[in-house]
């Protein structure tokens, strides 16, 4: 209780016995919000047990102060109703007046349910309207480039170079010191094990093929799928809260065009070119480790690693980083686009456009490993 | 207004963002029951002097004290007790986007922890009714609302503890005609009806001559006049004062005081 209230402030109740001889519940201070905070529910049960008594009569008009959480506490002491014998000053009265008058609140229109079967349909259902909406946005991207091929100086060239930028330059720093760090270990232990064997020269060979082919474009889509994937849902999504995309469409800027292709074509051109940059650090790094690990000099590895490693797999690298890329930021622009105009939407979209793309790269990769795995490795015999 | 106790005091309030002064020392007291209006042109400090009150800016020198009490050192409790005396109606309504109308009101209503669900669901569906808003619209979100919806779901969650001291900037802002006429109408009596004092942002000549007790005319970066609007067109020598009340639309708005 706040200490510098007067004393009169506080809500007080006296039971008296009038001339009558009827007994009468006397209300005095104050009946606030601030006044019954804390006590609120402890002034109800008191009151809630004095209300029992057959024949009470209430008398209003000593409040202080009343306000409509005092009101709708005394309110729902009665049971809703007004109680038999009630004494009110003509203001108090405009407030019960305004009580009795409030309409009850009204069910949800829809009801849901949370059984589930039909949580796995509506789950499967959502997948595929993702699945369509997807579609057609590829769709629409294809239309794109054929008009920009008749028009090119439509081509959004700022927006392509700002995405670049943003995607791929800016990524430097974050790819090479987790790319380094992955070569270090991997080099490691690796060459402990080929160290038991004698055939540490072959460190050059499992680093090789592994980064080359597989680690440098995985890490490097992975991390451009956090990075980039969420800003890029989260800017479409901020754009649609605040109406800026209706404010481009009116101005008869196609925002598939501006945005969407610009951000698709963009991460295409960064994504290959930072799986070159993953792909160079992690090596150096694994090649720098087991320099200091094993004594395998950097100068007889680099001079090894072509034959080591057919350069096919370079190209499948590149290429996984291009084709990754492209998904990425489709998936990223897909969901933008889906956000609701309210926040918890905008958390929901980021958080299902990343999860997704991830996905996806690894699906990626599987697909290319299965489809060319004739391709890039020498089989022994 | 006899029993006038001042509700706001600010004394020698500077504000400051970097290099640039919007307010030098300004002294303005707001008394209880009565409706202050804040005018002034375009970034004059309008909004920030209401932040200043709001406690969302603490000031570079000077005071501001609300119930007696400044927001910035006043400690948690006196801070929770100051926030459920006082309401805020936003400009943009700024409605929780991921609640419904019903929840948008109940919020500040459970935050207090001592009011039961079905107090709490009387006391909203009580507010909904004194700001007008049908029962039909409370399980709406607010991005499903018009505008003029908007400003009355916020001005019934401004209203969701009882306060009895209510901010509002620019209340009428954005609204046509015929609804900012009814806005005002609903603040009129319900300013009658709850015993408020209110703060207010306008630049609506109307909204101010309909509710307004005194007037404070920012300028310069500092208060340039403040009283009764009659006063304030009889003595106001600022060219701001001509320009906001001798304009066309100002002699269209004041037609009422002649004909008094
Ligand atoms: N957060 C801020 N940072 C820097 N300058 C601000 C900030 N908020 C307001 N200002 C400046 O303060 C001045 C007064 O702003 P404001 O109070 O919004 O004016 P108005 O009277 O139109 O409401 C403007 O010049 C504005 O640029
Ligand atoms: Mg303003």
């Amino acid at each position: 209780m706040p200490s510098d209230l007067p004393v009169d402030h506080n809500p007080r109740h006296q039971l008296i016995t009038t001339e009558a001889g009827n007994s009468c519940l006397q209300l005095t201070g104050s009946y606030t919000l601030v006044s019954l905070n804390p006590s609120l529910p402890a002034v109800a049960r008191e009151l809630a047990q004095l209300a029992s008594q057959p024949g009470l009569y209430w008398d209003l008009t000593n409040i202080h102060q009343l306000d409509y959480a005092g009101a709708v506490m005394l309110w729902q002491i009665w049971g809703e109703q007004r109680p038999d014998h009630l004494l009110l000053r003509p203001e108090q009265e405009q407030m019960f007046q305004r009580l009795e008058k409030v309409v009850s609140l009204p069910e949800p229109t829809q009801r849901k349910w949370f059984l589930p079967v039909s949580l796995l349909g509506q789950q499967l259902l959502r997948f595929f309207d993702h699945l369509a909406g997807m579609i057609s946005l590829s769709g629409q991207i294809v239309l794109d480039i054929v008009y920009l091929m008749t028009h090119p100086s439509r081509i959004p060239v700022r927006e392509i170079s700002a995405n670049l930028y943003r995607t791929g330059a800016q990524a430097l720093g974050i790819t090479a010191i987790v790319g380094f760090l992955i070569g270090i270990v991997l080099s490691y232990l690796s060459s402990e094990q080929l160290h038991m064997l004698g055939a540490d020269i072959y460190i050059v060979n499992i680093l090789g093929m592994s980064i080359i082919r597989e680690l440098g474009p995985m890490l490097a889509a992975i991390l451009v799928a956090g990075r980039s994937g969420s800003a890029m849902t989260a800017q479409l999504g901020v754009m649609r809260v605040t109406e800026e995309l209706d404010a481009l469409t009116v101005m008869g800027i196609p925002h598939s065009l501006r945005l969407v292709l610009s951000k698709i074509i963009g991460l295409s051109l960064a994504l290959p070119l930072i799986v070159l940059w993953t792909s160079s650090v992690a090596l150096l790094g694994g090649l720098l480790a087991a320099d200091l690990q094993v004594g395998l000099s950097i100068r007889y590895a680099v001079t090894t690693l072509p034959d080591a490693v057919p350069i096919a797999n370079l190209w499948l690298g590149l290429g996984k980083g291009v084709v990754c890329g492209m998904a990425i930021a489709l998936i990223a622009c897909h969901f933008g686009l889906r956000i609701k105009p309210n926040t918890e939407s905008l958390g929901e979209g980021t958080t299902n456009s990343v999860v997704t793309s991830i996905t996806a790269v690894i699906i990626i990769d599987a697909i290319f490993a299965v489809a060319f795995s004739s391709i890039g490795i020498r089989v022994a015999g | 207004m006899t029993t006038a106790e001042p509700v706001i005091e600010i004394a020698g309030l500077t504000t400051r963002f970097g290099q640039n002064v919007i307010h030098e020392n300004i002294n303005l007291t707001v008394l209880k029951g009565e409706v202050l209006a804040l005018v002034g042109g375009s970034g004059s400090g309008k909004t920030t002097l209401l932040r200043q009150m709001l406690g969302l800016i603490t000031p570079a020198q000077g005071s501001v004290k609300v119930f007696g009490a400044t927001h910035y050192d006043c400690g948690h409790e006196k801070e929770r007790e100051l926030r459920t005396r006082s309401g805020v109606l936003f400009q943009q309504g700024a409605l929780f986007s991921a609640l419904t109308v019903f929840d948008n009101i109940a919020l500040p209503m459970r935050e207090l922890r001592i009011l039961s669900e079905t107090m709490v669901r009387d006391l909203v569906m009580l507010k909904l009714g004194m700001v007008g808003v049908e029962a039909q619209h409370v399980h709406k979100m607010p991005s499903e609302l018009s505008g003029g919806m908007i400003k009355r779901v916020a001005l019934a969650r401004a209203l969701a503890l009882d306060p009895e001291l209510l901010f509002l900037d620019e209340p009428t802002a954005g609204l046509d005609p015929a609804l900012s006429e009814s806005f005002v109408e609903l603040i009129r009596s319900l300013r009658e009806e709850l015993a408020l004092t209110i703060v207010m942002v306008t630049h609506d000549l109307d909204t101010l001559v309909a509710i307004s007790d005194r007037v404070v005319v920012l300028a310069n970066r500092s208060i340039v006049a403040l009283g009764p609007i009659p006063d304030i067109i009889a003595n106001g020598r600022h060219p701001f004062i001509k320009d906001f009340f001798g304009g066309a639309r100002g002699r269209n708005a004041l037609r009422i005081f002649q004909q008094l």
